[in-house]
């Protein structure tokens, strides 16, 4: 490498910390031999790589209701999981872009004797945004906020192993667990368990103090959170932002409005349909994702004519997934394979024999369970996912080749989840998924969960669910999830339609780095993580 | 006794009466629907436990008789309750169903009045001017464009609006969220496309009825002695016409204004404005029924007020009703 070429490249990294002038670094590109607006493009790319301070950022967010609160125990929909969890809050753990657990609240997690027991190591120097020091008192009793009798929390059901939670000085914090579980410090990522302070003898939600990149502000509840750069956040150099607002705008229509009009910066959830529309517009740029989050159709496999095996593997066959993507989800999703574990989590597989359209095999189940037709209700109701009536009526065309004949019920949105979802033997539901296999297969496949909506139970798997959460070694649990996958796939009672990618809308002044699929919006902290470039 | 105060004893004695009514039938209907606030809010992650966690501290474990008459003591002494979204939180974050109505209410009134302002008086002019030149260029034109604005759906017209006026030409903004820390000037800024969208979706009923009650007045045999005696066709309008058509026009003016007050849901969901239309959504797909019932009231009153000062513009513009014999 030539000299002229060597400075340039250190020039590269001074630009993004602003040492390096315009002027100063297309004169080094000159001298290196580039043409000047090669040299002009490298000085702007460069100019964006580096993280920024500054700017006031405002999103635009799918959802938000005035009955939304603070409290973590809720946390229903993104219009208060990006401000309050993401932007506002840690949890002990968090999971990174590329899907792996790293340390957060805590500095350091480790297992004890066995996977049994966790000891978690409170950060050096974690203050809350009132000044005070995060300990381990802190941290229980955000904990205890969603267990016992009286909890209403989403999360209790996620915390029900926790047997004893105790300080070990100051700040060490030691969980007990009924039986042992090597992906506990996932669930400690889980974004209704952020740290509060503790106050009275109970963790404190109502006052927004948190660990947070930003303090809290102003709040309407179903219109705006307005939160502040928190200057003391321990995560070195970040949040970028000096103050970011997020902006409940639950019509799409309005929300493309407000980010081609330059009122917001990023919006979620836009508008598949008009999307090539959004495109056209030279100051926005289309983020796609594909995320943990699928479309299911679960049926009930203690009831007739579901309780047969073969039945449901010619239901598996007889829908064309593909053609559902293309026209449905105009492309912005990934085929499923009746695996509820997404491509990107660890240790997932893609099991054979892959089910795809074969009205043929799917016939030839249909004889082998001693049936020439057959005629089955599907319940479905876009509250489960947008779309899913679409799907339901080209899957009932689809079925017809194999000669099976779907019963498309549309039932009510309002109260699906109370009156259609676990009480009707097939319908449609939908999943934002789970960071880990095992966190998935214990909170909808195993027996006895409350949310197992296919009332699946499978010996073998319940075995292979207990040794794989006891299993430490990699290599092993890759083996026991392996066997789960497939038995999901083979025996197990959800059509996985399809695994929905995040499409989001930004404006391109805001610059970002890898974008985590966990959740949406860059798992969540999108505050945290953009800055403007 | 007067009429007038007659009428509006009559009527204030009816309205109480008719209030009373909504709030059972609205909590009837609230009871009706599936599911509760608990398993509305818990959506997909409700577990029995955890929904019975919520009803206990909510209160809705008790018979639904029992909640619907202590929520009615309440209000009988001016508290109007608490939404179940507040359930748990210590006192400083209570969120009572006064204070959450209370902002929104102003910000629909300050809506509504803003729209009222301009399609009022624009209403009653053009329909006085299409009555006057009947059957002219102005009156078709005035008409068509009205009779189209008026048959767009508000959302199409919202829509049309931003784009030409906040997304090509940015002379507005989409999004009309208005805070508390904003001026006046700001504010009507901000809430120029929701007014300007409220306005072409009424302008239009009111001043038909306007030039329908005036053209209709023109036919009777003292116009014609007017104009007989040779008073000019404005005089004819303002001084003859006009003061025997504001029943019919205040009727339909009220209704209008009612309808800025309750009926604009979709042009505050287009415009993300926080108006109280939104309020009452989100607390009816949550069964928050304390501030469904505080919402429906707040409705219900409206259109009772708007109705009885109509009237008692019908009395006071009528002598034969103002002076009975």
């Amino acid at each position: 490498m030539s000299e002229s070429m060597e400075k340039l490249r250190l020039a590269e990294k001074l630009v993004g910390r602003g040492k390096v002038s315009r002027r100063q670094f297309v004169q080094l590109a000159l001298a290196a031999g580039l043409t000047a607006s090669a040299g002009e493009v490298m000085f702007v790319k460069a100019a964006r790589a580096e993280p920024k301070r500054g700017g006031f950022a405002k999103f635009g967010l799918a959802h938000g209701a005035t009955t939304d609160s603070l409290d973590p125990a809720g946390y229903p929909d993104t219009g208060t999981q990006f401000p309050f969890s993401g932007a506002m809050s840690n949890m002990l753990t968090e999971v990174d872009v590329d899907g792996n657990i790293q340390p957060d609240v805590a500095e350091s997690f480790e297992f004890g004797k066995d996977a049994g027991t966790w000891i978690f190591k409170i950060r050096k120097g974690i203050t809350f945004h009132d000044g005070k020091s995060v300990t381990a008192e802190d941290v229980i009793a955000s904990y205890q906020h969603h267990m016992g009798p009286d909890s209403k929390s989403a999360a209790k059901s996620l915390l029900t192993d926790i047997v004893e939670i105790k300080a070990d000085g100051p700040d060490t914090v030691v969980f007990t667990l009924k039986s042992p579980n090597a992906d506990f410090p996932y669930v400690a990522s889980d974004y209704h368990i952020p740290i509060m302070p503790l106050k009275d003898g109970k963790a404190d939600w109502e006052s927004g103090v948190r660990t947070g990149a930003f303090v809290f502000g102003d709040y309407e509840p179903g219109v705006r959170v307005h939160l502040k750069r928190n200057p003391n956040y321990h995560k070195e150099g970040k949040p970028y932002f000096d103050e970011v607002e997020f902006l409940t705008i639950a019509d799409v229509t309005a929300r493309s409005a407000a980010l081609t009009a330059g009122t917001v910066h990023w919006i979620s959830r836009a508008d598949l349909k008009t999307l090539n529309l959004l495109k056209r517009d030279p100051n926005v740029n289309i983020e796609e994702v594909t995320g943990l989050g699928h479309y299911t159709l679960p049926m009930h496999v203690n009831v007739a004519p579901f309780d047969n095996v073969d039945v449901r593997t010619a239901l598996k066959y007889a829908i064309n997934r593909q053609d559902i993507v293309d026209k449905v989800f105009l492309g912005h999703a990934t085929t499923g394979n009746d695996n509820p574990i997404a491509p990107v989590v660890k240790f997932a597989i893609d099991p054979e024999p892959k089910h795809s359209y074969d009205p043929e095999k799917a016939k030839f189940h249909l004889k082998k369970a001693g049936m020439e037709n057959l005629k089955v209700d599907l319940s479905v109701a876009d509250a489960a996912f947008n779309g899913a009536v679409d799907a339901a009526v080209l899957y009932q065309q689809h079925a017809k080749a194999a000669g099976i004949d779907i019963n498309v019920i549309r039932e009510p949105n309002d109260g699906y989840w109370d009156n259609v979802w676990l009480k009707k033997s097939w319908c449609a539901s939908y999943w934002s998924g789970r960071p880990t296999a095992d966190w998935m297969f214990t909170t909808t496949y195993s027996k006895g969960a409350a949310w197992n909506e296919t009332n699946w139970s499978h010996p073998r798997f319940e075995e292979l669910l207990v040794q794989g959460r006891a299993e430490t070694d990699e290599k092993k649990r890759a083996a026991i999830y392996a066997e789960m996958q497939q038995l999901q796939h083979d025996d197990g009672g959800a059509i996985v339609l399809v695994f929905n990618n995040y499409v989001d809308a930004a404006s391109k002044k805001l610059a970002h780095g890898k974008v985590a699929g966990n959740w949406e919006g860059d798992g969540l902290r999108i505050a945290e993580r953009w800055w403007f470039a | 006794m007067n009429p007038v105060v007659r009428t509006i004893l009559q009527r204030l004695g009816l309205g109480i009466g008719t209030l009373l009514v909504v709030s059972i039938i609205i909590s009837l209907a609230i009871e009706m629907l599936p599911g509760d606030f608990a398993r509305a809010v818990l959506g997909q992650s409700a577990t029995p436990e955890t929904v019975a966690a919520f009803q206990r501290e909510v209160g809705l474990d008790r018979s639904p008789v029992v909640r619907y008459f202590e929520w009615m003591g309440g209000v009988l002494r001016g508290d109007f309750g608490e939404s179940y979204a507040s359930a748990g939180s210590l006192a400083g974050h209570r969120r009572l169903v006064a204070d959450m109505i209370g902002p929104r209410l102003l910000n629909t009134l300050f809506l509504a009045g803003v729209a009222a302002l301009v399609a009022v008086p624009l209403a009653l002019f053009l329909g006085i001017m299409a009555a006057l030149h009947r059957n002219s260029i102005l009156d078709r034109g005035v008409n068509v464009v009205s009779l189209v604005s008026i048959s767009s759906p508000e959302f199409f017209l919202a829509y049309i609006l931003i784009m030409f006026l906040a997304v090509k030409l940015p002379i507005f903004v989409s999004l009309a969220s208005i805070s508390p820390s904003m001026s006046v000037l700001e504010r009507l800024y901000v809430i120029a496309l929701p007014a300007i969208t409220l306005v072409l979706v009424i302008v239009a009923h009111m001043m038909r009825m306007t030039r329908a009650a005036i053209i209709n007045l023109l036919a009777s045999p003292y116009i014609e002695m007017g104009r007989l005696k040779g008073a000019r066709p404005m005089q004819i309008i303002l001084r003859h016409a006009l003061p025997n058509a504001w029943a019919p026009i205040a009727n339909v003016v009220a209704l209008n204004l009612a309808y800025l007050v309750v009926g604009v849901v979709v042009v505050e969901v287009v415009f993300t404005y926080p108006g109280i239309g939104q309020l009452m959504v989100d607390a009816v797909s949550k069964r928050d029924l304390p501030v469904v019932q505080g919402c429906a009231l707040v409705f219900a009153a409206t259109y009772i007020l708007l109705n009885l000062i109509a009237d008692i513009v019908t009395i006071a513009s009528n002598p034969r009703l103002l002076h009975p014999r």
